[in-house]
C-alpha cells in the first residue's frame, strides 16, 4: 500500500481539467518519472505559483469535477511521482477518479459542507492530512486545530488501495 | 420493469460482480493508440506477462503525432507497432494507412451494435452511435483489457436525451451536442450513459450520430448511445455483407439493441430543436457555449477543420460548400486534416481537397495533431482558433492559446471573414 501522509496542497476551483494536471505536449514522455516537474504546469488559479506550491505535497483538496477531460492516466501519475497520493474534492471525473483507485491512491469524495470547512479552516495555513485506511477516517491538522473526518469508499476501490492497483487485482481474479 | 440499452449490453458481457456496485464486463474490442498504450505495453513487459487476450480483437493505430515528430514520438511508435507485431495483431494502422482512432476503426467496421469497447482516450464514447458502449478509460483498465479482455464499470446509469422538431438549413450535429452540453454542464452527466433519441437523431446520418456522441465525454458521460436502424446497417454493409444474407437480416439482429419502452432511466430531458442557431464556444470549458450570432465578429488566427468530432466526409462537403468560390482571409491561416486515409481519398475524387487548397488551406495527413496540440497547428501564446474539435481547455492547441469550438460550416465561413461568423448555409 502506498502512504497518504503529509502536506496539503489546496486548489479553490471547481473542473480544474486533465490538460491542466499534465498539458498533452508531455504525452510523449514513456515513464511516470519524467512528468515530475510538469504537474500543473498550465493550471489556471489566482495566486497559485506552480514552482512554489507544490514541493512537498502528499494531498489535494479541491472542489467539484476534479480530472475532468482526457483520459490520460498521466494526470494520476504526476500527482503520484510528486508523492500526491490522495486527492479530496466535492466529486470528480469519472475516468480520473477510476484511474486514481487503479494506480492504488485515493480520490475521495466528501460534501460541499465539508469541503467548504475544510478551505475555511486550513487553507490559509501549513496544513497535514492522514488517511487511516483501517478506521476509514481522515485526520486533518494544522497548528492550532485537528479534525477527523470519516470518508466512505466502495469496497472496490478499498480493494484496489490494499492490493496497490487493478493489475494485479485483475491477473489474480481473471 | 424494462431494461436500458447500455443496461442489456451489461447483462450480456457481465461475468464478474466482485462487490456491489463492481460489474466486470467481457470486451469485445480494445482500441489501442500510441499516446496511452506504450506505458501499459511496457509494464506489462516488467511483469513479464508480455501477452494480449485476443489478438482479433484488439485493434491498434497511431494517430495523435503522425509520422512522428521528434525521437520520443518516434519511440513511442516503435513502442506499439514492435508490440503488435509481437503479438500478432493483425489490425495495426501505421503510417500511410492511419487515421483518427474513432474515424478510422468504425470506418473498418470493427464497431458493432451490442459491444463493449474500450481505449486509452476519453473520446472513445464516439462509437455508441453504433449502439455499442464504448467507454474511454487510463491506461491500467486498458492494460488489464488487453491482458484479460475485461473492464470494471458502475452501473450504466442513463440519460434519455429526446431531440425533437427538424434542424434548420446550416445547423449540424456539432450545433446541437454545444447546445446539450450547455445544458448538462461539464459534469451533468458524470457516470451515466447518454443515450440520444427522437426523430432529429433518427434523421441523422452515422456521422452526425458520431459527432453528438464523440463529445458525451464532455458533460462526465461514460459512454453516448443511439439505437441502431438502418441507417446504421447502410454505414456497415461494405464490412458486414458477408455475415449476413441481407441488410434486413443484419437490422433484424442488431434490433435487440435498443431500450425497452419501460426502461428505467436516471433523467430524461426533451428539446424541441427546431429554433436551434449555430452554436460556438467561449471562454476554457466546453459548456461555455453562446449561439454564433452573440459571437459574430470574434477574431481568429488560425481555423482548424478536422479531429474524431468532425473530421469526416460529410463534414469536409459542408466546408467545401460554403469555401467554394472564396479564399480564406488574409489576417488568418487554416488547416484541414481529413480524418482517414479513406476520407481524403474520397474529398480528393470529390474534389473536395482543390476547394480547400484553392481557398488558401494547408492539407494535412490524417491525424489528431492540432487538436491537442502535439503537432500539425500549434497556436502561439495569445492567439485563438476557430475549431472543429471537442475540448476549449486552456492551452488545449498551445499554452496560452484560445479554442473556438464549432460546426465545420462555421469554421469554413470564419476562414473566409478572419471573424468568427455564421455560414450562408444558416439562413435564420
Amino acid at each position: 500500500m502506498k502512504k497518504f501522509s503529509g502536506k496539503v496542497l489546496f486548489l479553490d476551483r471547481n473542473d480544474i481539467n486533465t490538460d491542466e494536471i499534465i498539458p498533452a505536449r508531455y504525452l510523449t514522455e514513456i515513464t511516470k518519472e519524467a512528468l515530475k516537474p510538469f504537474l500543473l504546469e498550465d493550471l489556471s488559479l489566482d495566486g497559485f505559483d506552480v514552482t512554489r506550491d507544490i514541493e512537498e505535497k502528499a494531498a489535494v483538496i479541491t472542489r467539484e469535477n476534479f480530472g475532468c477531460g482526457s483520459s490520460r492516466e498521466h494526470a494520476p501519475w504526476a500527482l503520484e511521482v510528486n508523492g500526491i497520493h490522495v486527492v479530496l474534492a466535492e466529486s470528480f471525473a469519472r475516468i480520473f477518479r477510476q484511474n486514481m483507485y487503479n494506480c492504488g491512491m485515493f480520490a475521495i469524495e466528501l460534501s460541499k459542507g465539508q469541503i467548504d470547512y475544510l478551505f475555511e479552516t486550513y487553507s490559509r495555513k501549513e496544513t497535514s492530512l492522514e488517511v487511516d485506511v483501517e478506521a476509514s477516517h481522515l485526520i486533518i491538522e494544522t497548528e492550532d486545530k485537528k479534525d477527523i473526518i470519516e470518508f466512505k469508499v466502495g469496497g472496490f476501490d478499498m480493494t484496489l488501495v490494499r492490493e496497490g492497483g487493478w493489475v494485479g487485482y485483475a491477473d489474480k481474479h481473471y | 420493469m424494462g431494461k436500458t440499452l447500455a443496461e442489456k449490453i451489461f447483462d450480456a458481457h457481465r461475468v464478474d460482480m466482485p462487490f456491489p456496485d463492481t460489474h466486470v464486463l467481457k470486451l469485445d474490442r480494445v482500441f489501442c493508440h500510441e499516446i496511452t498504450t506504450p506505458i501499459a505495453i511496457t509494464d506489462l513487459m516488467a511483469r513479464g506477462m508480455d501477452r494480449v487476450f485476443d489478438p482479433t480483437k484488439i485493434k491498434a493505430v497511431i494517430d495523435h503525432v503522425t509520422p512522428a515528430k521528434d525521437s520520443k514520438t518516434a519511440e513511442q511508435g516503435k513502442i506499439i507497432r514492435d508490440w503488435a507485431k509481437r503479438n500478432e495483431i493483425k489490425d495495426f494502422f501505421d503510417v500511410g494507412r492511419n487515421g483518427v482512432c474513432h474515424a478510422i476503426f468504425p470506418e473498418k467496421g470493427f464497431v458493432r451494435p451490442g459491444f463493449t469497447i474500450i481505449m486509452g482516450d476519453s473520446h472513445t464514447c464516439t462509437h455508441g452511435a453504433f449502439g455499442a458502449f464504448a467507454a474511454g478509460v487510463g491506461t491500467t483498465d486498458l492494460e488489464v483489457g488487453i491482458l484479460k479482455g475485461v473492464c470494471a464499470f458502475h452501473f450504466p446509469k442513463t440519460l434519455k436525451i429526446v431531440l425533437e422538431g427538424a434542424l434548420q438549413a446550416g445547423v449540424y450535429a456539432k450545433d446541437v451536442i454545444l447546445f446539450i452540453i450547455k445544458e448538462l454542464t461539464v459534469n451533468g452527466a458524470t457516470n451515466m450513459v447518454i443515450e440520444f433519441t427522437g426523430p432529429v437523431v433518427d434523421a441523422m446520418s452515422m456521422e452526425s450520430r458520431m459527432t453528438l456522441c464523440n463529445m458525451a465525454v464532455e458533460a462526465g458521460g461514460t459512454s453516448g448511445i443511439c439505437y441502431p436502424d438502418m441507417t446504421t446497417v447502410d454505414y456497415l454493409w461494405p464490412t458486414i455483407n458477408e455475415e449476413y444474407a441481407s441488410k434486413e437480416a443484419a437490422l433484424a439482429e442488431f434490433s435487440q439493441w435498443i431500450s425497452d419502452d419501460d426502461a428505467d432511466y436516471e433523467e430524461v430531458r426533451t428539446y424541441n430543436i427546431s429554433d436551434l442557431e449555430p452554436m460556438v464556444t467561449f471562454g476554457y470549458k466546453p459548456d461555455q457555449v453562446k449561439s454564433v450570432s452573440d459571437m459574430t465578429g470574434t477574431e481568429v488566427n488560425q481555423i482548424y477543420i478536422g479531429s474524431c468530432t468532425n473530421g469526416r466526409i460529410e463534414d469536409l462537403r459542408v466546408a467545401a460548400q460554403v469555401l467554394k468560390g472564396h479564399k480564406i482571409s488574409d489576417d488568418v491561416r487554416a488547416i484541414v486534416s481529413p480524418a482517414t486515409p479513406g476520407i481524403y481519398s474520397k474529398a480528393l475524387k470529390e474534389g473536395i481537397i482543390e476547394i480547400f487548397q484553392e481557398a488558401g488551406f494547408c492539407v494535412t495527413n490524417p491525424t489528431c495533431g492540432a487538436c491537442l496540440g502535439m503537432s500539425n497547428g500549434v497556436l502561439a501564446e495569445g492567439e485563438a482558433c476557430a475549431s472543429t474539435t471537442n475540448r476549449n481547455f486552456n492551452g488545449r492547441m498551445g499554452k496560452g492559446g484560445t479554442v473556438h469550438l464549432m460546426s465545420p460550416a462555421s469554421a469554413a465561413a470564419t476562414a473566409i471573414t478572419g471573424k468568427i461568423t455564421n455560414s450562408p448555409l444558416f439562413k435564420g
